[in-house]
């Protein structure tokens, strides 16, 4: 659907190039040669891996992550419980558009729930306007979603990492306050009525998490694939990949086009999740909850950031009766796993540095 | 016309106070301090507890007192904010941007969740509002107490300035904004000039909090996240960095606000303020007195 796969030139062959494969593979390279001062953010620290770690990087791990969330209806369907999943799902995808930005290119966007909130919104109006079907929405949503994109990446790529940060922020807001204020977009109250995918909640659901995978599957590709090392290089050392011929403008506009086409996807499955869109599921705490779920799961590591994001969404839920001090809590989180332990508590194990 | 003028002046203020505080810690640290809207939040909420244990105010008394408070608050505010940098940032300043980034949003999340957890998520009123007597001065109607606190805000900035320019602990500063090694190297305490940036920029926005309590009348937990982009946005306006174009910033972006509120109407308000920054940062990056920044390698 989102045909991720056909956006990697090449790089991404069949499964065996899969970086498990190559970290199993050499057990000794947790130390770093001598001479080389091992980093601080290095993707992986000394001595020999624990059990857990060994399973975690088991390349089975991300089916049988998939086999749990197929299953996971069989054991509890309650309607409570099928929306949180689906919800949880959905900010899975989220956090796998963001790994693209921030983990994979090291840009900070503050703002990414705006192309939520433009997808979400785009396909809502077009649906309950013109009566269209969800389905058909889609590629004026995948257009609209990268405009949105390039007219934000545009003038800010070119500027420092950190005024990113906060232009993505201040788009955000004035997503959220456009979308309050047009009549087109209901206003205040939202739009009511956006047509679902499917016939019920467990059908839904299903289609959720095969989209949703296929989203997660084709991000770690393109993670894989040369424009993905292109990224990392960029992250690590924008004016090196510069000298050595990448253009980072490009590299970096095609890194957060990908992540607003994602955001906005899931937008869709939003607005087909609740029915109902309204300002308030747009505010900057949510893009800063989709950021925690990222940089817990550990930056750039596909499977750490499809953890973070199951653990940040269903979490609350369970939490219930901390409400008042979860936030803070992951603030404080947020700050903690910064000193440290900044690679993420699950974190990518990439092959070029293990070599 | 002059009533949009004073407006965007005196709102223009506040976003100066708060901006400079952005613009020192960036210029000394070249780190994006996201938490220091959350200070002027905490400004305003140390003020307002403050003037709760003083109990009853006369209204006579209400500008006195304030200014006191405003000094108490400027002093404990300040404090917070080196807590803050000790705590948060001064170990991640080797490290990549992107976690002291990171790191900023998060320090932004405790200190607002934490003051949601600790007063409660409604708005609280504040104990002092000031109203009062109006003059016309040009045909704006000037209330006597913004105009006392416009020149609270004018007295702090030439302060600030002249420490800055004048002393020997603005030189400090300068030279570490430079240069942070060749500053050690000549003899500077880098950390304590980084907390000290840090003492007088939070200072500066606990002062502003208060004052914008007091006018309002209204405080929440939320009251920093908007008026840290503003201020953001005025930073960059004048260039950011640099401390009297910052304050050109905040008056500017004050008066383009006013003008943009009364074009538009008050609902576009931050989208136009968000569009002016934009724009800047497409056209002039470095502000109009910003000088070009090259990216250290």
């Amino acid at each position: 659907m989102t045909g991720p796969g056909d956006q990697a030139p090449t790089g991404a062959g069949p499964d065996s190039d899969s970086d498990s494969d190559s970290t199993t593979g050499t057990p000794t390279t947790g130390t770093p040669s001598r001479g080389i001062p091992p980093r601080r953010t290095g993707p992986r620290g000394a001595g020999p891996r624990s059990i857990a770690s060994r399973l975690m990087d088991n390349r089975w791990a991300g089916l049988a992550g998939l086999l749990v969330a197929l299953l996971a209806p069989f054991v509890n369907a309650t309607p409570y419980a099928l929306s949180v999943m689906t919800s949880a799902a959905i900010f899975v995808m989220l956090a796998a558009g963001l790994n693209i930005v921030v983990g994979y290119c090291g840009l900070l966007d503050l703002g990414y729930v705006a192309f939520f909130a433009v997808g979400a919104y785009t396909s809502g109006v077009l649906s309950t306007r013109l009566g269209l079907p969800l389905v058909a929405t889609l590629p004026a949503v995948l257009v609209v979603t990268v405009i949105a994109g390039l007219v934000i990446g545009a003038p800010t790529l070119r500027l420092r990492s950190d005024y990113l940060a906060i232009v993505t922020l201040g788009f955000g807001e004035i997503i959220r306050v456009t979308a309050n204020n047009l009549d087109v977009t209901g206003g205040p109250s939202g739009i009511y009525g956006i047509p679902g995918l499917t016939g019920g909640p467990v059908s839904f659901y299903y289609v959720t998490v095969l989209i949703v995978a296929l989203a997660v599957v084709g991000a770690a590709r393109l993670g894989r694939s040369r424009l993905g090392r292109a990224w990392r290089f960029v992250r690590e050392d924008e004016d090196a990949a510069e000298a050595m011929g990448v253009h980072t403008y490009k590299v970096k506009m095609a890194a957060y086009v990908a992540g607003a086409i994602w955001g906005g996807l899931a937008g869709v499955l939003f607005g087909a999740h609740l029915s109902a869109i309204s300002p308030t599921s747009f505010t900057f705490l949510q893009s800063a909850l989709v950021l925690m779920a990222v940089v817990l799961g550990g930056m750039g590591s596909i499977r750490g950031v499809v953890v973070g994001a199951v653990v940040i969404s269903v979490l609350p839920e369970l939490l219930r009766d901390l409400a008042d001090y979860r936030y803070l809590a992951f603030g404080v989180l947020l700050i903690i796993v910064m000193l440290v332990r900044p690679q993420g508590l699950w974190p990518a194990r990439s092959r070029e540095a293990a070599q | 016309m002059s009533q949009l003028v004073w407006n965007g002046l005196f709102v223009g203020s506040f976003y100066a106070l708060v901006a400079l505080g952005y613009s020192m810690v960036y210029g000394i640290i070249k780190l994006l301090n996201f938490a220091h809207g959350d200070l002027y939040m905490l400004g305003a909420f140390i003020g307002f507890a403050v003037l709760g244990a003083a109990g009853g105010v006369s209204a006579g008394m209400a500008l006195p007192l304030l200014l006191f408070v405003l000094v108490l608050t400027m002093g404990v505010t300040g404090l917070a904010g080196v807590l803050l940098e000790r705590v948060a940032y001064r170990r991640l300043r080797g490290a990549p941007r992107l976690s002291l980034l990171i790191t900023a949003v998060g320090a932004s999340f405790a200190l607002e969740y934490g003051m949601r957890a600790a007063s409660g998520a409604d708005p609280r009123v504040y104990p002092v509002r000031l109203g009062g007597t109006s003059l016309e001065v040009f045909g704006a109607r000037v209330t006597l107490q913004q105009l006392a606190l416009v020149a609270v805000a004018v007295l702090l900035m030439i302060g600030l300035n002249l420490l800055v320019t004048r002393s020997r602990e603005g030189r400090a500063m300068r030279a570490v904004a430079l240069d942070p090694k060749a500053a050690a190297l000549m003899g500077i305490d880098v950390d304590a000039v980084i907390s000290r940036t840090f003492f007088l920029g939070s200072a500066l926005a606990g002062a502003a909090g208060v004052m914008a309590g007091a006018h309002y009348g209204k405080i929440d937990f939320m009251m920093g996240f908007l008026i840290g982009l503003k201020a953001f946005t005025a930073a960059v306006i004048g260039g950011i960095g640099n401390i009297p174009g910052t304050m050109l910033g905040g008056l500017l972006l004050g008066l383009l606000e006013s003008f943009g509120t009364f074009w538009l109407g008050g609902e576009w308000r931050d989208v136009f303020a968000f569009g002016v920054l934009i724009l800047f940062l497409t056209v002039r990056p470095t502000g109009l007195l910003g000088e070009r920044v090259t990216e250290r390698v």
